[in-house]
């Protein structure tokens, strides 16, 4: 089949525009929903009397964790630096590989948050078996702390 | 024949996309919150002094008798870069009316908010923010926030999430007209109606909710 100039330029645009789209598409948004936990299953879960919990870290910036944060959350760093993620596989490392990990942010809007996806993957790399990311759709302050989900104020 | 078939799939393909592009759009640009204050609920704005990138503090009640633009914002947030752009437009445009624009980055240190300074070209004083006065303002959990501030230094309008230029310029244009006091209730519920046409406004008991359902807190301007 011969291909016209003109049609080899709209191919050309169209398989350009795709590709920009694809690389559009934000990365939280590619978590796959099997490895998110809502806010109010993780309510639950520290609330309940069972003894075990979720090491639970926090993976965005600094000045949100030191407003306010989940209690018992770890702060480590914005796992979108490359240190933050330094930090994370330094702090797990030694842990069994089927530790039942939170992490979350709560930066910005799901899609825009530069953090969870490189640390969710982080830690799949690193084997664990047993790691949820919190689903925060709009902001920290919207759907936990507004919410009254339990929070600890300050560091 | 082969050429008209060969245009079908192109089309095909850019009706697709263009399909796409319009789904990105509107997961992009999430409904963002927007409170306007009723007159008889406006706070002062919380007084503070912080240095900017160059060192000098700034101080916000300095500005008392302009509009003040209080953008709450940092490198790393996506919809805040795609803001600042338009709030250098604002500033360029409106700054020998009365507008002041201050940024108040909550990033961890300076050093990537001069680059991105630079970067972006912007034309207005950027901050660092603290803990302290994230609280003074509500919190600060989760950005963007843009904080409209009146010629009389009380808060007229919060805006949470990444919010069009035109709504902010609509925003301007009338505190930048309006006189010093702190306006009249009908001037809050009218001027609200008038430039939200599309989002859905209720008026109940002098206090505006915005279509979430959401109201400004009562305590604004103290810590939670």
């Amino acid at each position: 089949m011969t291909i016209s100039g003109n049609s080899k330029v709209i191919l050309a645009m169209t398989t350009i525009f795709a590709i920009a789209l694809g690389a559009y598409a934000y990365q939280a948004s590619l978590i796959s929903d099997s490895h998110l936990i809502s806010p109010e299953d993780l309510v639950k879960m520290l609330q309940s009397s069972k003894p075990a919990k979720p090491l639970i870290i926090s993976v965005g910036p600094h000045m949100l964790y030191a407003q306010a944060h989940i209690p018992g959350a770890e702060y480590i760093g914005p796992a979108s630096d490359s240190n933050g993620l330094q930090r994370l596989q330094t702090r797990v490392e030694s842990l069994p590989r089927n530790k039942f990990i939170v992490i979350y942010c709560g930066c910005c809007p799901w899609n825009h948050c530069p953090n969870v996806k490189p640390a969710d993957d982080a830690l799949r790399g690193m084997r664990f078996t047993n790691v949820r990311v919190l689903y925060i759709a709009q902001n920290f302050g919207t759907n936990w702390v507004d919410k009254g989900y339990p929070t600890i104020r300050g560091e | 024949m082969k050429v008209a078939g060969f245009s079908r799939i192109g089309l095909a393909l850019g009706v697709l996309c263009l399909g796409a592009g319009a789904v990105a759009y509107a997961l992009h640009h999430q409904s963002a919150a927007r409170l306007s204050v009723p007159s008889g609920q406006r706070a002062l704005a919380p007084d503070f002094s912080l240095p900017q990138l160059s060192g000098e503090p700034l101080t916000l009640s300095a500005y008392r008798g302009k509009v003040v633009l209080l953008d709450f914002w940092a490198t790393w947030c996506e919809p805040c870069r795609e803001e600042i752009p338009h709030f250098v437009e604002l500033q360029n445009k409106y700054r020998a009316e009365g507008l002041q624009t201050i940024g108040v980055s909550m990033d961890d240190g300076p050093q990537p908010v001069r680059d991105f300074y630079q970067q972006f070209k912007m034309n207005y004083p950027v901050v660092m923010g603290t803990v302290k006065v994230a609280e003074q303002y509500g919190g600060v959990l989760g950005l963007p926030i843009a904080i409209l501030i009146g010629r009389d230094g009380h808060i007229y309008a919060k805006h949470m999430g990444a919010t069009d230029k035109s709504v902010f310029e609509g925003e301007i244009v009338r505190l930048l007209r309006q006189n010093g006091d702190s306006g009249t209730r009908r001037d809050v519920l009218r001027s609200a109606s008038e430039d939200l046409e599309s989002d859905q406004f209720v008026a109940q008991n002098g206090i505006v909710y915005c279509d979430k359902g959401e109201s400004w807190p009562a305590n604004t301007g103290s810590s939670k």
